[in-house]
């Protein structure tokens, strides 16, 4: 692995008596997500401030590039400092200035770009996430959800190259909690920067994440890829995590992926056992639709698949979850693969009445008649054995996946 | 046993006294270097680049709209004195002195004192709860991140239009002053006009318009900083969070303000006499 970017050794921070931080250590890679999580108060809004020096540890040693912070001379800090932007968990936005004037400021401040130059790029910043209709209002006229998309709108208009998220998605619905780690995602790769992001969204936020840091009780309990902290199998992180993943995967109402757990080593102990089961890894093609529908619309699309899909196959006593931002794995007790296929293919003849339908008024909605566009659907059919974990499952199911689904540009139905 | 309780009590009290005077005097002390470091570094940030706009908005805030209500107060303190003068005078036979007293007291007391006073408690006040205000809901962190150095953008321009509008609005509320001298001193009361604007003019000096002006910056100064400072640390009090520490502190700002005027009043004074 690479030399981190920023690096925290030995750092603690206190106050009034309390320490807040103990002691911690941790990395943060470059061009990585980086997701802290843990319980209310455990400082995590703590951590990100010391990384761009709105506070200073008591102990220890913050080491950015390699080089002690405390050692950097002011110039060379406010150099990188400048790289970093910041969004704050309450938006802080200015509330004397209206959206266009708080989206543009950073640039007014710190640049010398022509007038026109800095509206053109804040009003591309606006657009980017559909607050067009809010430009000219104050912060106090908007939505808790706008004025978080117009704080993001602000940190990310200097185009940042480390950009640190305090609960961005905090009082979104599940559409634009998704539509916001959507957009994360989009311009990390658009822009290559580094997000250190806090969260509670799991599942969501774990999809777009390359690294997990937990704290717990003022230290670092687990830090690494959100997988191996599920393999840890240590008490505090199995607890921790479990809280904070409810039953329902909010966007698309499946089941969560630990209720999904509960479910599957159900059915392993009951009856069904002794019986084949078998399952099905669906998936639709995100990113495309992404770029074709909008984010939100896309996000619309996939929500309104797992609707269909819960409801399709709970009636047969299947049970299903979101495993991946655009894939979910059905689990079919005590159904043979052929009778799982045939069940797969009566889904995907009726996906057109039930799912696509919706897609295609969202794609008249958003005004994209004029565009072409597929949307494949991909199914992969597998049976399970008794001592199958579910990963191995998504493996298997992965392997086997093809087009079940093709519902072409100008709709005319299905093409399979 | 008791006795020796009560003896210890006894020792405790003044040990107690001077230990409060002791934590006071340090707390004291180190608020005032803060004060003056602070107050440094908001008057070098004037000189940056991109302050004008913000300086003239200041100055408009501080100034152009405070100066219905200075002038307002001006004309009655000027009628007021007219009123106690005439009749002090008139014991002594002295009225024809009436344009000097009224001019003097005004141009080197009450103008740069008064005004200084109206102006803490109109822009003073508000510039210590909407600093405030912006450092607890975190705006003043946000300049911070987006690479604006909050002390320039927020501090710079209120001190520079301070020390810009406290002298104008002393020369406004001198002259108004001595129009509301003559108000009552001549209009009302009957004293000769020309005897009046006649003193005025001999027995006021530059050097007391000099000292009105000198004093008026001074006060400029101190009432900015003062304001500023108790909005930009409220959430460093130990005596209120939030909302609360917002209002402590403009009561803090005011009240520190006036009577740090009427010191540096005395302290200006004593050097210009």
């Amino acid at each position: 692995m690479d030399a981190p970017l920023i690096e925290f050794r030995n750092v603690t921070k206190g106050f009034n008596g309390k320490t807040v931080l103990d002691n911690v250590n941790l990395s943060i890679y470059e061009n990585q997500v980086t997701t802290i999580i843990g319980k209310s108060g455990t400082g995590k809004s703590v951590l990100l401030k010391h990384i761009i020096g709105l506070l200073k540890p008591d102990e220890g040693t913050i080491l950015f590039q390699g080089v002690p912070i405390n050692k950097m001379k002011k110039a060379e800090w406010e150099g990188h400092r400048r790289k970093i932007a910041y969004l704050f968990q309450n938006n802080a936005l200015l509330d004397s200035m209206t959206v266009l004037e708080n989206v543009a400021f950073p640039l007014r401040q710190t640049t010398d770009l022509p007038k026109a130059e800095i509206e053109k790029r804040a009003m591309r910043r606006i657009e980017d996430l559909e607050l067009l209709e809010a430009v000219g209002k104050f912060p106090s006229e908007l939505s808790g959800g706008m004025q978080k998309r117009v704080a993001l709108a602000r940190a990310l208009v200097t185009d940042p190259q480390i950009v640190l998220f305090d609960e961005p998605t905090t009082g979104q619905d599940p559409i634009r909690k998704n539509m916001i780690l959507s957009m994360i995602i989009h311009y990390r790769k658009k822009y290559g920067f580094t997000a250190i992001m806090i969260s509670h969204d799991i599942p969501d936020v774990f999809f777009i994440s390359d690294r997990v840091i937990i704290l717990w009780e003022g230290s670092v309990g687990f830090e690494g890829p959100y997988e191996d902290a599920l393999k840890q199998n240590v008490p505090m992180i199995d607890e921790f995590l479990r809280s904070l993943d409810g039953f329902e995967d909010q966007l698309t109402g499946l089941l969560s992926r630990e209720a999904f757990k509960m479910h599957y080593s159900g059915m392993l102990g009951s009856a069904a056992r002794e019986a084949a089961s078998s399952a099905a890894l669906f998936g639709v093609r995100l990113n495309i639709l992404s770029e074709v529908l909008g984010t939100q619309a896309a996000l619309e699309a996939l929500r309104s698949l797992g609707e269909y899909t819960n409801r399709y196959f709970n009636a047969i006593g299947g049970f299903s979850a979101r495993h991946s931002r655009d894939e979910i794995l059905t689990i079919f007790p005590r159904k043979t693969i052929e009778e799982a296929r045939k069940l797969v293919a009566d889904y995907s003849r009726d996906l057109e009445r039930g799912v696509i339908d919706h897609i295609r008024d969202i794609a008249s909605a958003n005004s994209v008649e004029a565009t072409c566009f597929d949307i494949h659907i991909h199914a992969g059919v597998t049976e399970i054995s008794p001592e199958d974990t579910i990963d191995e499952i998504i493996e298997k199911g992965r392997a086997k996946q093809e087009i079940i689904s093709t519902y072409r540009c100008d709709f005319g139905g299905n093409d399979q | 046993m008791k006795e020796r309780e009560e003896t210890k009590k006894s020792v405790n009290i003044p040990v107690s006294f001077f230990r409060m005077i002791g934590r006071w005097t340090i707390r004291a002390v180190g608020n005032f270097g803060a004060m003056a470091v602070f107050f440094f570094l908001g008057f070098i940030n004037i000189f940056r680049a991109r302050q004008i706009r913000e300086i003239t908005n200041q100055t408009y805030y501080i100034g152009a709209k405070s100066s219905l209500i200075v002038m307002l107060v001006a004309l009655f303190t000027g009628m007021v004195l007219g009123l106690q003068l005439f009749y002090t005078l008139v014991k002594f036979g002295s009225v024809g002195a009436l344009g000097s007293a009224i001019s003097l007291s005004l141009v080197r007391e009450l103008g740069p004192v008064l005004t200084a006073i109206m102006i803490t408690a109109r822009a003073g006040s508000a510039m210590a709860a909407e600093i405030g205000i912006l450092r607890n809901s975190e705006q003043i962190d946000a300049l911070y991140t987006m690479g604006v150095d909050p002390i320039r953008y927020l501090i710079s321009p209120k001190i520079a239009a301070s020390i810009i509008s406290f002298p104008l609005l002393t020369a406004f509320f001198d002259l108004i002053g001595i129009i509301g001298g003559y108000i009552t001193g001549v209009v009302l009361l009957g004293t000769n006009a020309g005897t009046y604007f006649y003193r005025v003019q001999s027995s006021i000096d530059i050097v007391d318009v000099r000292g009105g002006f000198i004093k008026a910056l001074v006060f400029g100064a101190i009432v900015s900083c003062i304001c500023c400072f108790q909005g930009y640390f409220c959430h460093m009090r130990s005596d209120g969070f939030g909302a609360k520490s917002v209002g402590l502190a403009t009561v803090s700002a005011v009240v520190i303000s006036c009577v740090m005027i009427l010191v540096s009043d005395y302290v200006v004074t004593s050097f210009l006499m």
